[in-house]
């Protein structure tokens, strides 16, 4: 029993570093639309850019850290609503979503040609080791990451609920039109979501990059799970994507234990063919229905 | 019918003379194209072993080349990719090196050997798949010590110094892995030990908290771990996160100081055998690890020196055949005991068998406080 809640807290640890980046598929498709495939990318880089920071401007890591946060928000957040959504969505979803495919190989390929192909360490804002909560053995590191991540989701819930500017956003979600009529400024919410949901990647990459070291290539598993929890979850709804992240992570982290590693990717991609020939709209998404 | 005047005659002739005189010149140079994993999950292992070809094309060339000749390296990158790996070798033939340089990954070398064979061209390889040189390709030589080789000597260790009875397995599920542990079980029953828990992973399996909960709960005595360098880095951090107490032991990647790098405090307290390494009471080896360091700013791991010495093994059979030859120069390997004595950048007598194989001393290590300390020489199998 101690060894089950141990694996299911491994799990709900790293399903909420894919809950957040699956957060990230949920306030993008709110919004334009369309699936950002380079999510797993906006995890991978930050920590690259920090170590950048550090490396070749000498930089200690928490000015780094500012840094290269403050720097990806505005280049990828923003920068992603100006130079990379707002051209190509008038054409239509597919090219916006093909061109988020072409973002992800260039942001992947840059961070391997500019920075390392090799694996670095990224220090971890947590104490190592464990520590004995009722005979089970849980790592610190796993404690303090559910612990920060569920904040970052309490928060961006009780803003986006609790603050008018919160609503304004939801409004914008819901329905850009309307809320253009009631003068709710669209365009600044739009750019407000796609600065979240890079700030949501920094957090992310921060939290993972301990333990999985950073590397050009992390973005691949962590964009995979996290697009996977954001179907399993409901793609249209924060807190499906809030459980479909943790859903991913325990179920994950049971296979590798019970069933082997080798078998672990697989897992989840069985659990989103179930959820899609189940209930299509996720867990917690809504139907939605288009006029034709 | 054109004529030239004798001033022009002499002059050209003069040309040609100083040409032929010059070492270096753009006539005489040695193409050698190093076919390495540069990305993906082998891109610690390849970048450290084409460091150590850029070293070693340093040395040679800063002391007037093979025969005189200056060599070229180009570097392509597999990608860790056995199809690419295979186009790789084709196009560096195709491109007429002199030898075929890489990969270090044992399952693209797999995939990629019978393509040099088949061009009669020696390829000088970093796997240490004991199944590589099992396949009776002529051409294909190692830089490490084999699996079948390096595995009685940790079994050994395990057996007498660490006094394991049981234990378990975490391997990586690649030719490198599964080549390591199919060597290792049998060696293992051999001496009595039991494999209590085997512990299948991913090549590039990023998350290794739930293999570390397995083992921390297993009844075991100590944990041999047979995994690449970014997987061993990080099964150590997630062993020390779950508070795993147990002896990890290793064979080579463990101990390297990329891994010791990557790992951090995590590392400490890793042992086992290692068949190549800076720290090693080698003069040649620690003067290397201090060019190495200076140059590319990184420590050197195994892999690193194995890079350096596979450009010296063609130089030497180059320099003792007396010519370039390309299928003399696996002739010439093939059998040959190098010594530091006859070929310097060798760095340590180096025995290689018939069938590609390694032979020569090796040394049992220790991770304490961030270094790799060598505890124990071990000698050659058959001097």
């Amino acid at each position: 029993m101690a060894e089950l809640v141990a694996y299911i807290v491994a799990g709900l640890a790293t399903g909420a570093i894919y809950a957040l980046a699956a957060i990230g598929f949920t306030l993008v498709w709110q919004t334009s639309q369309t699936i950002n495939f380079a999510q797993g990318e906006y995890v991978m880089l930050p920590a690259i850019l920090i170590l950048a920071g550090v490396a070749f401007l000498g930089l200690p890591i928490w000015a780094a850290a500012v840094l290269g946060a403050a720097l990806f928000v505005v280049v990828f957040g923003l920068g992603f609503k100006l130079a990379v959504v707002d051209p190509m969505i008038r054409h239509g979803v597919l090219p916006l979503a093909i061109a988020t495919m072409a973002l992800a190989i260039i942001m992947k390929e840059s961070a391997k040609d500019f920075f390392s192909s090799e694996a670095q360490t990224f220090p971890s804002p947590f104490p190592a080791g464990a520590v004995d909560v009722l005979g089970v053995s849980l790592s610190l590191q796993h404690i303090a990451i559910i612990a920060v991540a569920f904040v970052a989701i309490g928060a961006l819930q009780w803003f986006v609920t609790a603050t008018r500017t919160g609503r304004q956003m939801q409004a914008t979600a819901q329905n850009p039109g309307v809320a253009l009529i009631l003068g709710i400024p669209v365009a600044r919410m739009v750019m407000l979501t796609f600065a979240i949901n890079a700030g949501l990647a920094v957090l992310a990459s921060v939290l993972i990059s301990p333990i999985y070291l950073a590397k050009f290539s992390n973005g691949d598993v962590i964009g995979l799970f996290a697009f996977i929890a954001a179907i399993v979850g409901g793609f249209n709804q924060v807190r499906g994507a809030l459980a479909g992240g943790l859903i991913v992570g325990v179920v994950d982290s049971l296979a590798a234990a019970y069933i082997s590693s080798s078998y672990r990717l697989a897992v989840p991609l069985v659990l989103l063919v179930v959820i899609i020939l189940v209930k299509p709209e996720g867990l917690f998404g809504r139907r939605e229905e288009r006029r034709v | 019918m054109m004529t030239m005047s004798r001033a022009r005659v002499l002059a050209l002739g003069a040309a040609l003379a100083l040409t032929a005189a010059l070492p270096g010149s753009a006539q005489e140079r040695v193409k050698l194209i190093n076919v390495v994993e540069l990305s993906g999950a082998g891109a610690t292992a390849g970048t450290q072993w084409r460091n150590g070809i850029d070293l070693a094309v340093a040395d040679i060339n800063a002391r007037g080349g093979i025969l005189g000749r200056q060599i070229d390296i180009v570097h392509y990158d597999t990608q860790t990719n056995p199809g690419n790996t295979r186009a790789a070798v084709q196009r560096a033939i195709d491109e007429g090196t002199y030898a075929v340089l890489g990969p270090v990954f044992s399952g693209p070398i797999g995939a990629s050997m019978q393509i040099a064979q088949r061009a009669e061209i020696a390829q000088i390889v970093g796997g240490e798949a004991a199944g590589l040189t099992r396949q009776g390709n002529p051409f294909l030589f190692r830089t490490s010590l084999s699996q079948a080789a390096a595995m009685p000597k940790l079994a050994t260790y395990l057996k007498d110094t660490v006094k394991a009875n049981r234990i378990a397995i975490v391997w990586v599920n690649n030719d490198f892995g599964k080549g390591g542990r199919d060597a290792m079980l049998p060696e293992l029953q051999r001496r009595g030990i039991q494999v209590a828990l085997d512990v299948s992973t991913e090549q590039g399996q990023a998350d290794f908290t739930a293999d570390a909960i397995r083992i921390r709960n297993a009844n075991v005595d100590a944990v041999f771990v047979y995994l690449n360098e970014d997987e061993s880095a990080r099964f150590l951090l997630a062993a020390r996160q779950q508070n795993v107490n147990k002896p990890m032991i290793g064979e080579t990647t463990l101990l390297g100081a990329r891994v010791i790098q990557l790992a951090g405090e995590a590392a400490n307290g890793a042992r086992g055998h290692v068949g190549l390494s800076i720290d090693a009471p080698v003069p040649a080896f620690q003067d290397f690890g201090r060019r190495y360091q200076a140059r590319f700013n990184i420590a050197s791991d195994h892999n690193g020196l194995k890079g350096y010495m596979a450009v010296h093994m063609i130089k030497w059979a180059t320099e003792r055949m007396g010519r370039f030859d390309r299928k003399g120069v696996a002739d010439t390997l093939r059998g040959a005991t190098i010594t530091p004595q006859m070929e310097p950048g060798i760095l340590i007598t180096t025995k290689i068998e018939a069938n590609g194989d390694l032979d020569r001393e090796s040394f049992l290590a220790e991770v304490e406080n961030g270094q790799q300390v060598i505890k124990a020489t071990l000698p050659m199998i058959n001097p």
